[in-house]
């Protein structure tokens, strides 16, 4: 039996001009998921919660893609339930998504909502799914400063796609706008709690000052123009190569930059 | 000052005031004529007698100490050995109303900078609700951090344990629920990170069923401010229970001292993680971009033998990286370059050979927390910033390191080999 792979779409925002595009890390997601196809042999199903006239689904139907489902939404509805109801009868073993949306709230929420709603483990920033062996996923995990971390878990899963995976392929125009994209009804349910928040476009963030407090001017004088002098570390003047080099070596052992 | 007291009417003893004065009087030494005695004038004023101010130096001069007690003793013939430690004024909460709890990502087993905003989020927190509160740490795996105290943790939790060490979101999950049990936290903190303080803060809001403000970065008792659409909207809402601070949420804490005080959990039940954690993946180094990486073998100008400083990167696994000089002369490529000019790395570790340390070098590794120095100039700038020198031949240290990591390696191969067999 094919796996079911499902990969989360949503509208993107270009960071500089503001438009609407294919959302950076969903790119990956469905990228994620068509090489899953040509390895594992698995379905691929790219699914959009929102209005299924949007422009921007073409551009992931570029990719390759015959047909996307839309699950109707208006603007004011949320999400999770009706991606959950979805998810329940679409009998899925993995489910990608970004990490955060780049429109509305990007919280971020939707796949750990969705995995509690299911019940499914969630793999948080994955750069790569590297194999699939009896329904247990062998997975490569993005950490901070370019590190992998090796995971498996079993199957059905959720996932979000890191910045670190598979750059999303170039996307067609013309098979873009010859996809079908289908639109179903939905379960909604109006998001009441956000109706009530204020928002605005984003104010510059105050950078942060250097603060000096200082009881004198002698001190004040002292924080304006004294270099500011860290604990002078330990030096090795006399002892050989050897003792020099033992003596790195722990301190690398020490901050465990060296396994 | 009560009301009365300015009514008051002064009675001035001018006879005693004048025995005060003269100090041959037969009588003077009887009246108090201490530091403390305050004179006051004919309207009430204090007065100074500037006759009275400064002391006598060693050398029977008089001194004046404008300074306020800020001098140097150096007049007193001893030389304090550097700045002394200022005990800060203890924060204790004995009985605490309620509790808000940091969830702090721990990187390396210290406090990060933006752990400590969060600290000092809960404080404010704590100041803008009614009743007295303590801020409470959950730290997971292994902690290395002094300074919980000087950073705001009134009551701290940790769970050292090997389930929680690595990568075990599910079980930090259980024990975070405990937590919640235990204590009924009024506000829950998380550092929005990619350290796990995001992921984990996900999952707490999840599980309870609470919405949480994400990339918080405006936030009091009332109503937080949280960046949306990726950064370019603002949210304004109630605060909610849950928060995922963005860095510089608030200031850290940095005048009191607070308790730091051991909580107990009663047990926290072994989840069956799902998860399973298969540890660090090796990653090519030299593919890590250099801002990023996290240890750094970088050389300069000082370096001869390019094949072994290659060698000895390869070896400790370490990112290389270069000063201008050696970019310039062709030894590297630009894309090495540290610095000013070329990249400000963030290395946890940076290892400097044959770099003295020109200004423009010194910015570009401003965030690194360790730096060692491997040079044969004893008085450069790179020896002084560095936490360990090595003054001597650097091909010789080089050669020294590379031979004991390939030892450190053998033993490491053949402890595998026994744990295999």
């Amino acid at each position: 039996m094919p796996l079911n792979v499902v990969s989360l779409v949503s509208v993107g925002r270009h960071p500089q001009s503001g438009r609407q595009r294919r959302a950076e890390q969903d790119g990956r997601a469905v990228e994620l998921g068509m090489n899953l196809k040509v390895v594992q042999n698995s379905q691929l199903t790219v699914l959009h919660a929102g209005a299924s006239s949007e422009p921007v689904l073409r551009t992931y139907a570029g990719m390759g893609l015959p047909e996307l489902k839309v699950l109707e939404l208006a603007e004011q509805d949320d999400a999770v339930p009706a991606l959950g109801d979805y998810l329940q009868s679409a009998n899925a073993d993995i489910v990608l998504t970004g990490v955060r949306a780049e429109s509305g709230e990007s919280s971020g929420m939707v796949p750990y909502l969705l995995a509690e709603q299911l019940g499914w483990p969630l793999v948080p920033r994955i750069a790569d799914i590297v194999s699939i062996d009896d329904g247990v996923a062998e997975i490569l995990l993005a950490l901070p400063r370019g590190q992998r971390r090796a995971v498996s878990v079993p199957l059905p899963f959720v996932a979000s796609v890191d910045n670190a995976a598979a750059e999303a392929r170039q996307t067609a125009y013309g098979p873009g706008m010859r996809a079908r994209i289908e639109g179903n009804k939905a379960v909604t349910e109006v998001d009441e709690v956000r109706a009530g928040w204020q928002e605005s476009d984003a104010k510059p963030r105050p950078k942060r000052l250097k603060v000096v407090k200082a009881k004198t001017a002698a001190d004040r004088f002292k924080a304006a123009t004294a270099k500011p002098q860290g604990k002078a570390g330990k030096v090795m003047k006399s002892e050989s190569a050897k003792e020099q080099a033992e003596e790195i070596f722990k301190l690398l052992l020490e901050e465990k930059v060296i396994k | 000052m009560s009301g009365e007291g300015s009514f008051e009417v002064l009675r001035r003893d001018p006879r005693a005031e004048w025995i005060a004065r003269n100090r041959l009087h037969p009588l003077h030494g009887t009246i108090n004529v201490g530091e403390e005695a305050e004179v006051r004038g004919p309207s009430g004023l204090i007065r100074k007698n500037p006759h009275k101010v400064g002391f006598i130096g060693p050398n029977g001069i008089k001194r004046i100490d404008r300074l306020k007690g800020n001098a140097t003793a150096a007049g007193l013939g001893r030389r304090s050995s550097g700045p002394q430690e200022v005990q800060l004024p203890l924060h204790a909460v004995e009985n605490p109303d309620f509790y808000i709890v940091v969830v702090p990502d721990l990187v390396g087993g210290r406090l990060t900078s933006q752990d400590k905003d969060v600290l000092g989020q809960a404080h404010k927190l704590v100041k803008g609700i009614d009743g007295e509160g303590a801020v409470v740490a959950v730290c997971f795996g292994e902690s290395k951090e002094e300074g919980y105290d000087t950073a705001g943790v009134d009551r701290l939790i940790h769970l050292g344990g090997e389930e929680y060490e690595g990568f075990a979101p599910e079980q930090r999950l259980a024990a975070l629920m405990q937590v919640e049990a235990q204590l009924q936290p009024k506000h829950w903190l998380f550092p929005d990170s990619v350290h796990g303080g995001a992921d984990l803060g996900s999952r707490l809001a999840a599980r309870l069923s609470e919405r949480p403000a994400v990339q918080a970065w405006q936030v009091d008792h009332a109503s937080t401010v949280s960046r949306g659409a990726s950064g370019s909207k603002d949210i304004q809402r109630a605060t909610p229970r849950i928060l995922l601070l963005a860095e510089e949420c608030a200031d850290p804490i940095d005048e009191t001292r607070h308790e730091a005080q051991a909580i107990e959990l009663a047990a926290i039940p072994l989840t069956i993680t799902r998860l399973k954690d298969q540890g660090q993946v090796a990653v090519d180094p030299n593919a890590i971009p250099l801002a990023e990486a996290e240890f750094i073998l970088s050389a300069g100008n000082g370096i001869h033998n390019w094949e072994q400083f290659h060698e000895a990167a390869e070896v400790l696994g370490a990112t290389e990286g270069a000063s201008r000089v050696a970019v310039d002369d062709g030894f590297m490529p630009r894309f090495r370059q540290v610095g000013a000019t070329g990249t400000w790395v963030t290395a946890r570790v940076y290892i400097a050979v044959g770099i003295s340390g020109a200004i423009q070098h010194m910015q570009g590794i401003g965030q690194c927390d360790k730096v060692i120095a491997i040079n044969s100039d004893a008085g450069c700038d790179m020896v002084k910033r560095a936490a360990l020198s090595a003054i001597g031949d650097s091909e010789e240290v080089l050669a020294e390191l590379i031979k004991l990591m390939q030892a450190h390696k053998a033993e490491q191969a053949e402890g595998g080999d026994q744990n295999a067999a």
